[in-house]
């Protein structure tokens, strides 16, 4: 810090420290705790509000783990992200490696192109082209019918299907960007060293680039675990009448409700209880935070 | 326990650029051999080739007898150091050692075992638990010769692993890697550009030039008996003199310059009326006199002085300016040469080499 002052001058360091602070403070921390103060009052009609009944305890609280429904929907949420977390696990770290080991250097920044732009587009428009994609008579039932893969259409949108289709589309690269930065920083020469010794392909991955990527592979799990169970919008376009999301039911009690105080309590518990499960699965599969911070 | 290695006639092109054209050696069962040259001669590419990273244009690589064509890295019975070395930094030394065993299916009982035996045989007694990031450069070169050796390789190739030492382990790990060679007699392939190493430690030594293979033999036949002008420069000092052969007889040769007539032999190729020869003369088989006309002589001023302890070399410079080198020996009773004094350079026939050219590339 004082090599900061001393280096830039009090004006410029004082501002290069101001703004991240202002960030952190101001944006991040005060919103949150002013959820959490809602979260311990009661939903009052507003000539109540700051009369006896407006006391602090945890029934909002009290209200999730009473109801079955909410806790099975939190459940799932947790389950299905999960199940996104796999499958975006499953098609990035072949990808990555591809992009970081296999192909030509100076292909890459198409590859990389190529996978960027379609971020670019908005995730309400992508969760819509999704929607029509899969629609029962949408494009992609016309094409497998066309080519004869199927002889009527297929309802793709059905449970929690169009959900994590949406999902992994919207968050794959989260999980693909720091699994190939995390093989590039690898040594090549390890994986020729690993095959000269007669390692088969299966085992040079198993014994040397995954363990070396494990950091980067930690990461991209627990982004796009928290951005899915986070999200709204594509559970909320892609849904069908089986699959609720978590998320859709904070919406409904803070929008439909009216009720901000439950809303924010839900919002603390998925909150904490995704930290708590994450947490819990990085100490089952052995990762330290200080690895993900690399 | 060790097979030959041959190259017939073997080429590489990476694109449009030719890295190794035609080399074809034998390299024999338990033989140290080098690889020598600057970077960018290819001989890293003869390494890989041999490994089975990369399969060649044209030619093939035999090894027993064996072609090696279409057979991958991981089933060659060839081993290769990187220069890196290249250890797996997440896994204990005793991993690192066993991994080729642990990828064959070999239990972990005689993982170990063997690890800690192939760490007796490398001098590094306790070090089996320990992690890579805590051994130093000398004891990591050890694991790397260890992990090596551990599959029992037929052959074992070197890419330059000692450049990272300092000069004194570089040294003691040279006369151990002999050692080694020696003990286990495997077949060794070494590539490296210091001359010293390659000289110190080899059976033959192969100078390689802009992918062409200049010269192949003993180390004191490259050093005593340079093949070209590329050879001879590569490996060790020279005074060399421009000039055209004027006269050829049994080997020998008279060699006009503009310092006078030598009498020098005459290297492979080189005939008489050859003008693109030059006339090379090792500073040590040189000597400094007074006056003393005739012979292989060169009058010169002595420049300067460079003290390297069991010897001195004298830097002079002849009257139209070019500069040689002559190593005498440190004599403390004598009197030693001093700068300014006109002194006549001279050297035996029989030390003087006239050479042609560096093999070139036919092929761009």
């Amino acid at each position: 810090m004082r090599e900061i002052f001393r280096r830039y001058g009090t004006t410029l360091s004082a501002f290069i420290v101001a703004l991240p602070a202002f960030w952190l403070l101001a944006l991040v921390v005060l919103p949150y705790m002013i959820l959490f103060e809602y979260s311990l009052r009661p939903y009052l009609p507003f000539d109540q509000l700051g009369g006896p009944s407006d006391v602090y305890s945890l029934n909002n609280y009290w209200t999730f783990f009473t109801s079955s429904i909410h806790v099975k929907i939190f459940f799932l949420t947790v389950f299905f992200s999960s199940v996104v977390t796999a499958i975006c696990l499953v098609l990035s770290y072949p990808l990555a490696f591809f992009i970081a080991k296999v192909a030509k250097p100076h292909n890459v920044p198409t590859l990389f192109a190529i996978l960027l732009i379609p971020l670019w587009v908005s995730e309400i428009l992508r969760s819509f082209a999704w929607f029509i994609v899969l629609s029962y008579h949408g494009p992609l039932n016309a094409i497998l019918e066309g080519i004869g893969i199927f002889s009527g259409p297929v309802r793709w949108i059905t449970g929690f299907n169009g959900v994590m289709i949406g999902l992994v589309y919207t968050y794959v690269l989260f999980m693909l960007f720091p699994i190939y930065n995390a093989i590039q920083a690898l040594d090549s020469h390890q994986i020729e060293a690993a095959e000269d010794l007669g390692a088969p392909a299966w085992k040079i991955h198993w014994r040397i680039v995954i363990p070396h990527s494990k950091p980067g592979i930690a990461s991209g799990c627990v982004m796009v675990f928290m951005l899915s169970a986070g999200s709204i919008i594509v559970p909320s376009l892609l849904a069908s009448p089986g699959s609720r999301w978590f998320t859709e039911v904070v919406q409904q009690w803070m929008f439909e409700s009216q009720d901000w105080n439950t809303g924010s309590a839900y919002a603390f518990l998925l909150l904490v209880l995704c930290t708590s499960f994450v947490t819990l699965m990085m100490r089952l599969l052995n990762v330290r935070l200080v690895d993900i911070a690399k | 326990m060790s097979e030959d290695v041959k190259l017939a006639n073997v080429s590489m092109d990476f694109g449009k650029f030719r890295a190794v054209e035609n080399v074809d050696i034998t390299i024999k069962a338990g033989e140290f051999f080098s690889f020598l040259g600057p970077s960018g001669c290819g001989k890293t590419t003869i390494l890989r080739m041999i490994s089975g990273f990369i399969d060649p244009t044209e030619g093939d690589v035999l090894i027993g007898g064996k072609s090696m064509r279409g057979i991958r890295a991981n089933q060659r019975p060839t081993v290769l150091i990187f220069q890196n070395l290249a250890l797996f930094p997440l896994m204990p030394v005793w991993q690192n050692i066993s991994f080729g065993l642990s990828v064959r299916g070999v239990d972990k009982a005689t993982q170990r075992a063997k690890a800690e035996e192939l760490l007796r045989l490398v001098d590094l007694h306790d070090a089996a638990d320990k992690a890579i990031s805590q051994l130093s450069g000398g004891q990591k070169q050890r694991v790397a010769i260890a992990r090596a050796l551990a599959v029992e390789p037929k052959v074992m190739l070197l890419d330059e692993p000692l450049s990272a030492l300092d000069l004194k382990l570089r040294q003691h790990m040279r006369a151990e890697l002999r050692a080694i060679q020696k003990r286990t007699n495997v077949t060794f392939i070494y590539i490296t550009h210091d001359q010293g190493e390659a000289l110190a430690m080899s059976d033959r030594v192969g100078v390689m030039s802009n992918g062409v293979l200049q010269q192949v033999g003993t180390p004191q036949d490259i050093y005593n008996h340079p093949a070209n002008a590329f050879v001879a420069s590569f490996v060790g000092e020279n005074n060399v003199f421009a000039g055209k052969v004027v006269s050829a007889e049994s080997g020998f040769g008279q060699f006009e310059t503009e310092f006078g007539r030598f009498k020098a032999r005459l290297g492979p190729g080189v005939n008489l009326g050859s003008t693109t020869a030059k006339l090379y003369v090792r500073p040590e088989r040189s000597t400094l006199n007074p006056a003393q006309p005739g012979g292989n002589e060169v009058p010169v001023e002595v420049m300067s002085l460079t003290f390297e302890g069991n010897f001195i070399n004298v830097l002079t410079r002849d009257d139209r300016g070019y500069l040689h080198m002559v190593q005498v020996q440190n004599d403390p009773g004598g009197k030693s040469v001093a700068p300014g004094s006109k002194m006549r350079m001279s050297f035996q026939p029989t030390d003087g080499v006239v050479l042609g050219e560096a093999l070139q590339r036919k092929s761009a």
